[in-house]
């Protein structure tokens, strides 16, 4: 045996079997933590993959096969018009950068050989933020507020930081002579109206599959052991009795909660245009399919559909065991929403530590984010998993600002790019403006 | 003797398109040499910046895209 090339196999072994020899079975706090993860990974894939994010699945492959990549690059290019590059920049994340394996390559030609420091870096930030299926996924799991809070706060922040870096290195900018990249040609295959049509389509699919019943009531329950934050479930008392109240909420989900956690209910307004919506959905989405059918079926030839569904495939392929492995792991770690469903991680460090919207928990959310690496999406199963422990909203959206748009192996790659002071002030800039927006949002919802 | 570069940081699209390159050159039956290119500053050198991208004998060829096997047949030709 060659004990110089085998000792690392023998090191991993020995790791692998101490962790097997000491598991923690039968210790109600890992039995349960592996239950909850069970409990997440399945309420993921009962109520938000098939309805959810197999759509979404369509639209970002139909998004990166028929958007004409090169037109958006138009308006980064060395001869762009400065102001309108900022604005393209800090939107054109959502076409251009729906895996993020292609931000950072961007990132770089538009600093290297497009309109410069500014918007590159207005892009770097709002890109992972505000791609399409990082907004769906928030919206769908985190609520509107904070899906919508995302791409707004992500595109209004990366032209403040983008021209802050502009303003801070503008002497350098004036001085580079910047040289012309090379672009795939733009195809024009079919009009604008059909595509747009044939996108309006797929998202109305998603929207009115997905339409949520409008709650008659919100009860707001005390969270976490040691009562230190409130939430509220919207939906229907099903059941009151002396121990246990049960909900069904907007999304049709259960929650039975411990009546003495029970503050206070408070009666909705019944909204009469969402419930006959909500009636009739399967009829819209049905007819729209139709719709869909006829269009793909009358517009596009066999390349393009063929060349569509490879990429859809190729998205699924490459998001879903990422997303469930990391559902998996959130809920392991931190339990689902709710009193009596907690993780290994207690509920109360994580409220200590991020719970309200206090300074301290915004800053140390966005700091965390900006260091931690997040795989496509599964920011948002660890933002639900820390927003259940107690965490407050304006430290969540922090988190998610912060989060995708930096991690310690895109820093290394950033430094390689634009070098060590141009990394650190970025990072810096990134984190103030994340925990400011997080305060802001906090306070206001 | 052809020298074929795949521009890619490695993501999935990077190998498709070295997995296709591989199989239009070995079914022209062409002698190549295939390297990856993935430093992100050794790809900006190309002028490329959307990945993946192939360059044959330092001249780019496609940008953003992976082609099938018979469209970067035309391009070795």
């Amino acid at each position: 045996m060659d004990f110089k090339s085998e000792w690392k196999k023998l090191l991993l072994i020995a790791a692998v079997f101490l962790a097997f020899f000491y598991l923690p079975v039968g210790k109600p706090r890992f039995d349960s933590a592996v239950m909850e993860s069970l409990q997440l990974v399945r309420w993921y894939a009962r109520e938000h993959v098939l309805l959810c994010l197999v759509p979404a699945f369509f639209i970002a492959g139909a998004i990166s096969v028929f958007v004409s990549q090169a037109s958006v690059m138009k308006y980064l290019g060395a001869k762009a018009n400065k102001v309108l590059a900022y604005g393209v920049a800090s939107v054109s994340g959502s076409v251009l950068a729906v895996c993020s394996c292609t931000v950072l390559p961007l990132f770089a030609g538009i600093y290297r050989m497009g309109a410069g420091l500014g918007p590159a870096t207005a892009f770097l930030y709002s890109g992972p933020a505000i791609n399409v299926l990082a907004i769906i996924l928030t919206a769908r799991i985190l609520g509107v507020e904070l899906g919508i809070a995302r791409a707004v706060g992500a595109v209004a922040f990366s032209i403040i930081i983008g021209l802050l870096m502009h303003l801070i290195y503008r002497k350098e900018e004036a001085a580079k002579a910047a040289s012309q990249a090379a672009m795939p040609e733009p195809v024009a295959a079919r009009p604008l109206w059909k595509n747009g049509l044939y996108f309006a389509s797929m998202v109305g699919i998603l929207v009115f599959a997905n339409w949520a019943r409008s709650g008659d009531m919100r009860a707001i329950f005390l969270c976490c052991p040691g009562g230190l934050s409130t939430y509220a479930v919207e939906g229907r008392i099903v059941q009151k009795t002396e121990q246990t109240v049960t909900v069904v909420d907007t999304k049709g989900n259960t929650h039975t909660l411990p009546a003495a956690l029970l503050q206070g209910t408070e009666n909705l307004q019944k909204n009469n245009a969402n419930e006959s919506i909500y009636k009739f959905r399967w009829a819209i989405v049905l007819a729209l399919l139709a719709v869909f059918v006829y269009m793909v079926g009358r517009w596009f030839n066999r390349a393009e559909l063929t060349e569509w569904v490879g990429a859809t495939w190729g998205f699924a392929k490459q998001i879903l065991p990422l997303l469930l492995f990391g559902v998996f792991i959130a809920g392991f770690l931190l339990g689902r929403p709710g009193a009596d469903h907690e993780g290994v991680i207690p509920a109360t460090w994580i409220n200590k530590a991020v719970g309200g919207n206090s300074l301290r928990a915004n800053l140390l959310a966005s700091v965390a984010g900006a260091f931690m690496y997040f795989a496509t999406l599964t920011e948002v199963p660890i933002v639900q998993g820390l927003m259940g422990s107690g965490m407050g909203k304006g430290p969540a959206l922090a988190l998610l600002l912060a989060g995708p748009a930096l991690s310690l192996p895109s820093m290394l790659v950033i430094r390689s790019v634009m070098g060590t002071g141009k990394t650190v002030v970025y990072v810096t800039l990134v984190v103030i403006m994340a925990t400011i927006t997080g305060m802001i949002f906090g306070a206001w919802f | 003797m052809k020298k074929l570069q795949i521009l890619g940081t490695g993501c999935p699209k990077c190998k498709k398109l070295a997995e296709n390159t591989d199989a239009a050159a070995k079914a022209l039956g062409i002698e190549y040499d295939m390297v990856k290119v993935t430093d992100i500053n050794e790809i900006m050198k190309f002028g490329v910046m959307m990945t993946p991208a192939l360059a044959v004998d330092g001249q780019v060829k496609v940008v953003g895209k992976v082609p099938s096997p018979e469209e970067i047949k035309k391009m070795l030709a």
